[in-house]
């Protein structure tokens, strides 16, 4: 450890995570594009001058790129090393993917923090622009075979040298949109935000001094390592595994199973996905930084004190097999990265449960649902209304899990009914909370919701990319699992389902005609048996749980039982 | 006989302030008495009798009060149903699909309405304002008799879309009114017609939830005061700072939330302006949290929505208050690794601080500032206790701080302060820099007990210029109720573009909303000495979901309003948006979402020189002694003042501590001390 003081520590650790909070918050207020503004899917840090590694990252961005970052701040590393003339001022742009992590929508900015002529750190930001071209407008394509039928693609590049912006690029990218002037308002934030990183951070240099910021950041780092080994200490040794399956990758109907073997050794853990499905054609495929950024997540569900930079990463191994859906290669497609980050944050959760049961959750709902509706109006005028839906979260060693809950990669919230009624011409049956859609347990799960909705144009079409269709969110600790995720539409010849469970593309609705949206619960925690009969009886006069399955899952004491 | 005098009474957890002020005379006094539970009105009645004799006398009473706050936050309120549109039920249990924290997928949630008290009856209306369904009566008014069978006191009517119709709500609830046993009915069109399903679902259900208790409670304050003889008007500080009549209050509690800090508050915003300064920092530090407030060019900022606790949104204006959990009973403890943190965990008044001898031993905020010698071990805040235990403090201080990080006792407790006051001025840099506000344009005001000994801290912070101490730190909640204006806010969602939207139709919500404003003024029986109307619209591009609120001028003349042209609102937004993103979109299309109209009755602001300070001695007749107190890494030979006996242009350099009834102010080596003509001490760095 440096010799820096531990109250000028603390007092530094409060003043840079502002500037991070700060970046983020500059860039939700100025966006355009609802992604960023309301669901906050972007994210701002301070990233190490020769590693890359996270130094402190903002508390309100999208908990994926906390972890994901610093793969894009090496990319930047590298292709300064290789050009050799990185000056102050300059800025980098890319979305590529398979180098940055997450997929084409989330466009990163990389902008050295020079001091006294040396590059003292990086400042980065990303977010996810509303379209970078592509065959799908949003650049969802649940048919991509490879990575140019989902985006256009940018490798790292300068659009900024030495402080002057480089219209040549900007020009470039707001050809390749659909939406250049949500385009323009989101370049517009995240370059605001890196300039105001950069400002706080010379403020704060000229306060304290560089040896003592970078005596402080290095203390950081070390101090979050220290806080692991502590954890990881607290835990027994052994090794534990879990296996979980994806339905499919939207093209052929073949489960592909997600595998884990997690081994604690003193201050050590190793993360094993030997034995995980190989790339496969459709777009389930993650490259390797987000496979390590899912990890990051996992880990820090499980431990939430933890802070958020690189140290908490020192004491872990992860093994991704080569050829693995974990490690895809460039141009295999990764829009549905979503999907299967999820599906290891599960397998993870289930495999520690096993070593640490009164640390870790029971699944959540595990399936982001992103579906659309998409049509004309009377007068023309196209419309597209683009959602994700929530789910169930897991029991817990302390209590049943929440109802209606975010998806742990994400804290987006869901917009209001009638926000889309007034946007959209549809309007929504049912807006409801799921009964036994959560695995039972002594803390059961969380429920899941039904959405019911229906069209009030004369045509539309919809689309699913969803999840959990056949393999349901999982229980922990003896607890069992929730409903799996239902989708359903009305035809003419009345209520059908897709023949791929949770992802169908083009279905054609008319006036009247509704789709039906079942999503799961969370797992249950600890053995069913062991729920108070008077809690059950709760469950059933609420109506979260029915008769039937409170016999079939609990027995019938509660019958007995007052509530 | 003249009724000349107004009455401010706020009512805390452990003291009940009453701050009287005669019109006539300007003559002001103040009451501190113990607060009386579970029945308030005793405290109550007794503040104000220590300083009134005749309560046929007094021409108001206006109550900030914590009812509402303290029953959402101790779920205390009433077995409430509610009646909603088929599919809809559970609204207010799904929220937003959030969570409680970003991190741990842990806790659950337990909305205020049980699912079995929810039920759905046949009805809809569509976005656009169609009724595709009428509203099915008797299947209402069998879900109100089965919701009065199950025991329920108050019930709420959530129908979908009822801001753009309220037809159904309106039939519903004047059918529930109809058999409902008491005037506990809300319905979500009359509370808060604007667009946000859950928002305006939890905002009524919250009213609903809160009337009984509140409606009981003033109602037992306004027998108690008017067995005494009182005759005069009875008000209600609400959140957003304005008052409002108690029927208004008991029809909408939920107006009540912040109703206590709000009146504080405004008291700072007076008092700071009439010493010479209109950009100010409010910081109260309280025994578990520490709530910051801002007011910039004498304008308190509002917020539109706040949420007491997870899933529990209030979507009225309000006073925005950023709070943190570091106050002085907030723990200080060291982690696995290495580093020392405050809070959120706090011993609170019970146990309270280690030095309090309460069973607590942990080392507290207020511990350290006991060990260092800043708060008189002798002479306890509060008079419950005769001494402070200062060893059992420092030996806490020791084991949990000292030990772990390698430091001595005062170093140890210095080490507290300093991550104690970091954690405050993190919150000021929220609410400030964060905002684009520059702090050396700001003067802090801390009120409550323990700001004044923190106010040196924040200064070398957060860089703020200076601050003031008010004269009476303790009770300016209680002076901002005397002085709060009265305001009616409305709302209304308008869903048009800005280019098309019927001018005529706009112009007669906004004077559907000033009537109604101005009916309830003149109900008051209180002289204003001017009315307001501020309305402003929700707008953004089309697209866009973030909104501005554009300020618009209308012109009301005798009450009538002029509807304002398509291009008044263009200019009006571009001039907004311009303000705050720099540019506008050339082909962008604006939209305006709503309306939102304030209705203000501007109340006679009395002179605050009537509280100035009479002593005409010297700066040394206030010198009570000295003691050693502990800064930095030393002990100081420290002058100790009686704070209210120092004359008006009094000049104390630090190190200095002035001590009066109610609070601690510590005057920092490298600050001092200067009594304004009010009585205020502005604290500024030595010359």
């Amino acid at each position: 450890m440096s010799g820096i003081d531990p109250i000028t520590l603390a007092v530094l650790a409060g003043r840079m995570e502002q500037i991070a909070d700060e970046m983020d918050a500059t860039l939700f207020r100025s966006a355009f594009n609802p992604i960023i503004a309301e669901a906050h899917d972007a994210s701002h840090g301070i990233y190490h001058a020769s590693s890359g590694d996270t130094l402190v990252q903002g508390k309100s961005g999208l908990p994926i790129f906390v972890g994901v970052m610093s793969f894009a701040v090496q990319a930047v590393i590298e292709k300064a090393a290789a050009d050799g003339d990185m000056t102050d001022g300059d800025i980098y742009i890319f979305n590529d993917a398979h180098i940055g992590g997450t997929h084409l929508s989330d466009m990163r900015l990389v902008r050295p923090f020079f001091r006294n002529g040396e590059i003292f750190c990086y400042l980065a930001s990303v977010g996810h622009w509303h379209d970078v071209g592509g065959a799908v407008p949003g650049n969802y394509n649940p048919g991509a075979t490879d990575a140019h039928q989902e985006a256009f693609i940018l490798p790292p590049v300068r659009i900024a040298r030495g402080g002057v912006l480089q219209q040549d690029i900007v020009d470039i990218l707001m050809r390749n949109t659909r939406l250049p002037q949500s385009a323009m308002g989101d370049l517009n934030g995240q370059l605001g935000a890196l300039d105001l990183g950069v400002k706080r951070l010379d403020a704060l240099l000229d306060e304290y001094g560089g040896d003592t910021v970078q005596g402080a950041l290095d203390a950081l780092t070390d101090r979050a390592e220290a806080l692991m080994r502590a954890d990881l200490s607290a835990l027994p040794d052994g090794r534990w595994e879990a296996e979980d399956f994806l339905d499919n990758d939207g093209i052929t109907d073949t489960p592909l199973p997600i595998r884990v073997a997690v081994e604690v050794a003193g201050d050590r853990l190793h993360l094993d996905f030997t034995g995980t499905a190989p790339v496969t054609a459709g777009p389930v495929n993650i490259a390797l930084p987000t496979a390590v950024a899912s990890c990051y997540v996992a880990i820090k569900h499980i431990f939430p004190a933890l802070p958020a930079n690189a140290g908490v990463m020192r004491p872990i191994d992860i093994t991704v097999p080569e050829g693995s859906l974990l490690s895809a290669d460039f141009p295999a497609p990764v829009g549905g990265y979503t999907e299967t980050i999820l599906r290891m944050i599960d397998v993870i959760f289930s495999a520690m449960a096993k070593a640490a049961p009164e640390r870790v959750p029971a699944n959540a709902y595990g399936t982001i649902n992103a579906l659309s509706i998409a049509g004309k109006r009377a007068n023309g005028a196209p419309w597209v209304m683009f959602s994700f839906y929530g789910g169930g979260h897991g029991g817990t060693s302390e209590s049943d899990g929440l109802n209606h809950g975010n998806a742990p990669i994400s804290t987006a919230t869901i917009p209001p009914m009638e926000i889309l009624e007034a946007a959209y011409p549809v309007v929504f049956r049912q807006w409801a909370l799921r009964p036994d859609s959560a695995g039972a347990g002594q803390h059961r799960g969380g429920l899941g919701a039904t959405y019911e909705i229906e069209l009030l144009e004369e045509t539309a079409e919809a689309f699913l990319f969803g999840e959990r269709g056949r393999f349901a969110p999982q229980g922990a600790a003896g607890g069992a699992t929730a409903a799996l995720n239902a989708f359903a539409y009305q035809t003419d010849e009345g209520w059908k389902t897709p023949p791929l469970a949770s992802k169908i593309r083009g279905i054609r609705l008319k006036r009247g005609q509704r789709v039906r949206l079942d999503t799961p619960g969370g797992g249950g925690f600890g053995p069913a048996s062991e729920r108070a009969p008077g809690y059950v009886a709760r469950d059933v006069a609420l109506g979260y749980v029915s008769d039937a399955e409170a016999d079939a899952a609990y027995g019938s004491a509660w019958r007995e039982a007052g509530q | 006989m003249s009724r000349a005098t107004v009455i401010g009474v706020d009512v805390g957890g452990t003291f009940t302030d009453v701050f009287v002020l005669d019109e006539a005379t300007g003559k002001a006094s103040i009451a501190k008495v113990p607060t009386t539970r579970p029945d308030q009105s005793g405290g109550f009645l007794n503040g104000i009798s220590q300083q009134v004799d005749d309560l046929g006398k007094v021409a108001a009473v206006v109550h900030g009060t914590t009812a509402g706050t303290n029953a959402l936050l101790e779920r205390k309120g009433a077995k409430i149903g509610v009646i909603t549109t088929q599919g809809l039920r559970d609204v207010l249990e799904m929220r937003r699909r959030d969570r409680p924290r970003t991190w741990g997928l842990r806790g659950d949630f337990t909305p205020v309405v049980p699912r079995d008290l929810r039920l759905e009856v046949p009805e809809r209306t569509l976005a656009d304002g169609t009724i595709e369904t009428p509203v099915d009566l008797p299947a209402v008014e069998a879900a109100a008799r089965q919701l009065l069978e199950q025991g329920c006191i108050a019930v709420a009517i959530l129908f979908a879309n009822a801001y753009a119709n309220p037809e159904n709500e309106r039939r519903a609830v004047e059918l529930v009114r109809g058999l409902w046993p008491n005037p506990h009915v809300s319905c979500s069109s009359e509370i808060l017609p604007e667009i946000r399903e859950f928002e305006r679902f939890s905002t009524t259900a919250l009213n609903a939830y809160l009337q009984p208790e509140v409606a009981g409670y003033l109602d037992r304050l306004a027998s108690a005061l008017n067995a005494g003889g009182f005759k005069g008007e009875f008000m209600i500080v609400q959140s957003n700072g304005g008052v409002m009549s108690t029927d208004t209050a008991c029809r909408l509690p939920i107006r009540t939330a912040l109703s206590g800090p709000a009146a504080g508050v405004i008291a700072a915003g007076h008092i700071a302006q009439a010493a010479g300064f209109t950009n100010v920092i409010t910081g109260d530090v309280g025994g578990t949290s520490f709530d910051v407030s801002l007011i910039t060019q004498g304008q308190t900022v509002l917020s539109p929505q706040t949420s007491i606790d997870f899933g529990m949104v209030i979507r009225q204006p309000m006073i925005e208050i950023a709070t943190i959990g570091a106050g002085g009973g907030s723990i200080a403890w060291v982690d696995k690794g290495g580093l020392l943190n405050i809070g959120p965990e706090s011993a609170g008044s019970d146990p309270g601080p280690v030095a309090y001898g309460g069973g607590n031993d942990r080392p507290t905020v207020t511990d350290a500032n006991v060990v260092l010698g800043r708060i008189d071990p002798d002479n306890p805040i509060g008079g419950k206790l005769k001494r402070l235990d200062v060893e059992a403090a420092a030996r806490a201080i020791d084991t949990h701080v000292g030990k772990p990080l390698g430091l001595e006792t005062m170093a140890a407790a210095e080490a507290i302060l300093k991550v104690a006051n970091a954690r405050m001025a993190g919150a000021i840099r929220l609410v400030s820099i964060e905002r684009g506000f520059d702090p050396k344009r700001f003067a802090f005001m801390p009120f409550g007990g323990g700001g004044a000994l923190h106010a040196g801290a924040m200064l070398a912070e957060v860089g703020l210029g200076r601050a003031i101490v008010p004269r009476y730190p303790g009770v300016t909640s209680a002076l901002g109720c005397v002085i709060a204006d009265m305001r009616q806010d409305f709302v209304q969602t308008l869903n048009a573009m800005a280019d098309s939207v019927d001018t005529a139709a706009l112009a007669q919500v906004m004077q559907d909303h000033v009537d109604a404003g101005q009916k309830t003024l003149a109900a008051a029986g209180t002289s204003f000495l001017s009315q307001d109307m501020v309305f402003e619209l929700d707008m953004a591009y089309a697209g866009q979901t973030h909104t501005v609120s554009v300020p618009l001028e209308v012109t009301v003349t005798d009450g009538r309003v002029t509807p304002p042209t398509h291009a008044q609102i263009a200019a009006a937004f571009d001039a907004t948006y311009t303000a705050a993103y720099g540019r506008l979109l050339p082909k962008g299309v604006r939209r305006l979402i709503n309306l939102r109209t304030a209705v203000i009755g501007r109340r006679p602001r009395f002179d605050l020189m009537t509280l100035a300070p009479v002593a005409t001695g010297s700066a040394e007749d206030a010198l009570k002694g000295h003691r050693q107190v502990h800064f930095a890494d030393a002990w100081a030979e420290t002058a100790i003042y009686e704070r209210l006996a120092l004359p008006a242009g009094a000049v104390i350099p630090g190190p200095a501590i002035l001590e009066q009834s109610d609070t601690t102010i510590l005057v920092e080596p490298w600050l001092q001390a200067t009594v304004d003509p009010f009585g205020n001490l502005i604290l500024e760095p030595r010359p």
